[in-house]
């Protein structure tokens, strides 16, 4: 297993397959949004209970699904990393934070301004409000945790243990509604004997998670081809001041004899 | 132009509605400028390093 990951997942090899992907995956994304703000905003009907409000909804529910989808990501890539030892999955898994912790942010932001209508309070201490806003600062940790070592190597282990531990919020999070007795109604789309939500509002979101999706592969692909320089950059950098210390011994040591 | 109002006024929730998007179009404009200026950034520091082999090259690299 690990010889066969080292030698299919070579930053090369990324870098080609990313190169392939990107035109499309970023194409897909304006076209997405394009089409799902039109149906988010045109051409779909206002709720019956919620009105027009109901259309912060499109922008809400996909963001903080992807909240937990890229942090379930980013806690298997650590998971990976921390195994296999493979330093794409620590590549990867360092490039998903930034993006995972924007997501809860609009997630939190967006629920805020549907909430102040809706139950009449900006935030209120509801168990999926409080496990959602955990999820945010276990990215901040994570992101902090990881540049908080000298020796990045050092920075990426301890960061790759936090993001695996956290995850265990993902199942609260899921479940909060149903565990405790919260403001924040039940989940529509996964549960068992399907989706609660009508018709004319299903579009409309499933376009929007789809366009959130094709974002998060394209910002994901860039970070990573971005990390992966920054690593080049590191690596010649490091190999000329090893060059150059020695150069330096060697003029010493000469010296010395003479 | 009427029509116009009654969808900016998101029926008397214009106030969240626009805000709301507002703020996911922000955030993640921004997410996606930050990595792009990043990895151009990033890929001149190489190109000058891998150009002059003895020269330090700009220190842009965490832009």
């Amino acid at each position: 297993m690990k010889r066969v990951m080292h030698r299919f997942a070579t930053p090369a090899q990324f870098l080609r397959l990313s190169a392939a992907i990107l035109p499309w995956s970023a194409g897909l994304t304006v076209v997405l949004f394009a089409v799902g703000l039109y149906l988010a905003l045109i051409g779909s009907p206002p709720d019956y209970q919620q009105g027009e409000s109901v259309r912060i909804m499109y922008v809400h529910v996909p963001a903080a699904w992807m909240a937990v989808f890229v942090y379930a990501v980013m806690a298997a890539a650590s998971a990976v990393a921390l195994i296999w030892r493979h330093p794409l999955a620590y590549v990867a898994a360092r490039a998903s934070a930034p993006i995972g912790a924007c997501f809860t942010f609009i997630a939190l932001a967006t629920g805020s301004l549907w909430g102040k209508p809706m139950w009449g309070a900006w935030w209120v201490w509801d168990a999926r409000l409080t496990s959602v806003l955990i999820l945010f600062f276990l990215y901040l940790g994570y992101i902090a945790l990881m540049n908080a070592f000298e020796d990045q190597t050092r920075g990426e282990r301890a960061a790759a243990i936090l993001a695996l531990a956290g995850a265990v919020n993902l199942p609260i999070i899921h479940w909060s509604v149903e565990w405790w007795n919260t403001l924040h109604q039940p989940a529509s789309m996964a549960r068992l004997g399907g989706p609660t939500i009508h018709g004319s509002l299903l579009a409309p979101l499933m376009v929007m998670a789809l366009a959130f999706g094709a974002y998060f592969v394209t910002v994901l692909l860039l970070r990573i081809r971005s990390e992966l320089v920054a690593r080049k950059v590191r690596a010649i950098r490091l190999v000329r001041v090893q060059a150059a210390e020695e150069a330096r011994l060697t003029r010493q040591a000469r010296h010395a004899e003479a | 132009m009427d029509s116009l109002m009654v969808f900016l006024g998101m029926g008397g929730y214009a106030a969240y509605v626009w805000p709301a998007l507002a703020v996911a179009a922000v955030v993640m404009i921004a997410l996606l400028a930050q990595t792009l200026r990043s990895l151009r950034a990033r890929e001149a520091t190489l190109a000058a390093l891998k150009e002059e082999p003895r020269g330090g090259g700009p220190a842009a690299e965490d832009a």
